[in-house]
This record gives C-alpha cells, structure tokens and sequence, in this order.
C-alpha cells in the first residue's frame, strides 16, 4: 500500500513544522531577557530542514519525508540599550537584550502554521481515499 | 475468455496503483515546500501509464493468431510498483532556497489526483456490479 506512507511523510513534515513552531515560541518567549550569568543574552534560534527518503526500502525517491538536520543560533549582535540603573548593566551603562527579531517570528510562525495545516489536509485527504478503497467492491 | 473479464479490472487496477504513487509524489512535494534545495517532482501520468500496461490500454492488446505470437501482456508491475520515470518541476518564481514546489500547483495537483483517484475506485466498483450482474443473470 504505497498509500500508506503518505502519513510517514506528512507525519515527518508536520513533526518538523512543529519544532519549527517551538523554536519560533521559545525565541518570542526571549525576546526580552538579557544577559545571563554566562554574560551573553539569549540568541535566536533557527531550523533548518533537510529531505529524508523514506518508503519500505528507505531509498525511494518518490516518498520523500522531512526532518530537522540543524538547530542554528543566530550569531548577529544583541541590541543594546543604555539603562545605567538596570541590574544587569555593564561598565558604560549598557544593558545588552537578546538579537531576536519580533516581526521575522511572527512572520516565521505564520509560515510555519499554514504548512503544518497543509500538511494535516493531505493526511485527511489520504485517510479518505483510503476508507474508500477498503470499501472496495461492496454494496 | 475469462482473461476479458480480469482485462478490464487489471487496467482499472494498474492506474489504481499509478494514481497512489503519484498521491505520494505530490505528498512528498507538499511535505518539503520549506526544505531548501528541494526540488519539485512529478510523474508523466499518461506516458507512465501506457508504459505499466503496455499498450494504450487493457482492452486493446495485439491480437495473437499464431501459436508463437507473443502478445503485449504489459510490462507490469514489477514487485508491486512500478518504475515510473519521474520529472523534474520548474520554478514558477523563483526562490532564494533553490525550493521549486510551488504551493498552489501541488495543492490544485493533489485535489486533481484525489478526484481520479476515486473515479477509478468507482470504475471498479462499477465494473465489478457489472460482471456480478451478468453472472448472477437477474
């Protein structure tokens, strides 16, 4: 039933887009510390995908899955604001916020849901056609 | 004689299987709109067809007359798939990532397939009513 791996694909990718939707959730949730005990403040995180063939002999050209290959930290400079009051402000006043950019998440997040639905569709789409071919030949 | 009553069922059968493999196909285009470097693939469903029965169709096989006369009976399914020879999608616009899948092709592919998939699930089944039909003979 080559139908079947249809869920092992769509399942692969809607698994991706959710860690991709974790990672866009963990960033918002930081987009507003500062610097740690470490002396660095949290730096954004990206995914990156990568194709995974899959199908019974694990080779086949025609089920190609997804899976997370990397986990990247975004390495631009925090921003820096000067707040000489603040507790976490260095020598010259300046305390040093996360680099995570609001508007690129939201953006980010927005993409990442419309797959994931994408990707539920054509597992409900599958589901269908597949109760249809079991009823195969009645009635 | 009885190979005209399967004839028509095993056309309906190898399209069958062709229409899931391309189902998957598209899946796997639709899964990887987002892997960058991906690029879009798709199937010739006529040609992959003609190429799974061996002839434009079930029913219209080379007539054998002769004891040694080979008929065209399909290359088949070979080990219940079949070798279908996959193209490569163009970009309609262009990406940073090198990703070719363009959304709204794969899902207007996907509905499309889905259709004939179940057209050819009630060809079947019509068939199939058919032949019980003439053998029941009420």
């Amino acid at each position: 039933m080559t139908m079947l791996s249809i869920f092992n694909v769509s399942g692969s990718a809607a698994s991706a887009q959710s860690q991709r939707l974790n990672v866009v959730a963990s960033n918002l949730a930081n987009a507003d510390t500062v610097a740690g005990p470490d002396g660095s403040a949290y730096k954004a995180r990206q995914v990156t995908f990568q194709t995974q063939l899959m199908g019974a002999t694990g080779n086949d050209p025609m089920a190609a899955g997804v899976r997370v290959s990397t986990v990247a930290e975004d390495q631009t400079p925090g921003r820096r604001v000067h707040d000489p009051k603040h507790p976490s402000a260095d020598a010259e006043g300046y305390v040093t916020y996360s680099n995570v950019n609001a508007i690129e998440e939201m953006v980010n997040m927005i993409s990442a849901s419309r797959s994931y639905q994408n990707n539920l569709e054509v597992m409900n789409t599958a589901k269908t056609l597949l109760q249809k071919t079991i009823q195969l030949g009645q009635s | 004689m009885l190979n005209r009553i399967t004839d028509a069922l095993d056309f309906q059968a190898q399209a069958l299987t062709l229409r899931s493999e391309r189902q998957r196909l598209i899946a796997s285009n639709i899964a990887n709109a987002d892997t960058p470097g991906y690029q879009a693939r798709d199937m010739d469903f006529a040609r992959t067809l003609q190429a799974a029965t061996g002839s434009l169709g079930g029913a219209q096989s080379v007539a054998t007359t002769h004891a040694g006369h080979i008929g065209s009976a399909g290359a088949g399914l070979s080990g219940g798939r079949v070798g279908a020879e996959l193209l490569y999608a163009t970009a309609g616009q262009t990406n940073l990532d090198r990703n070719t899948v363009d959304m709204d092709r794969e899902r207007a592919s996907f509905a499309d397939n889905a259709i004939k998939y179940e057209a050819t699930l009630r060809f079947i089944n019509s068939s199939v009513r058919t032949q019980l039909s003439a053998i029941t003979g009420q």
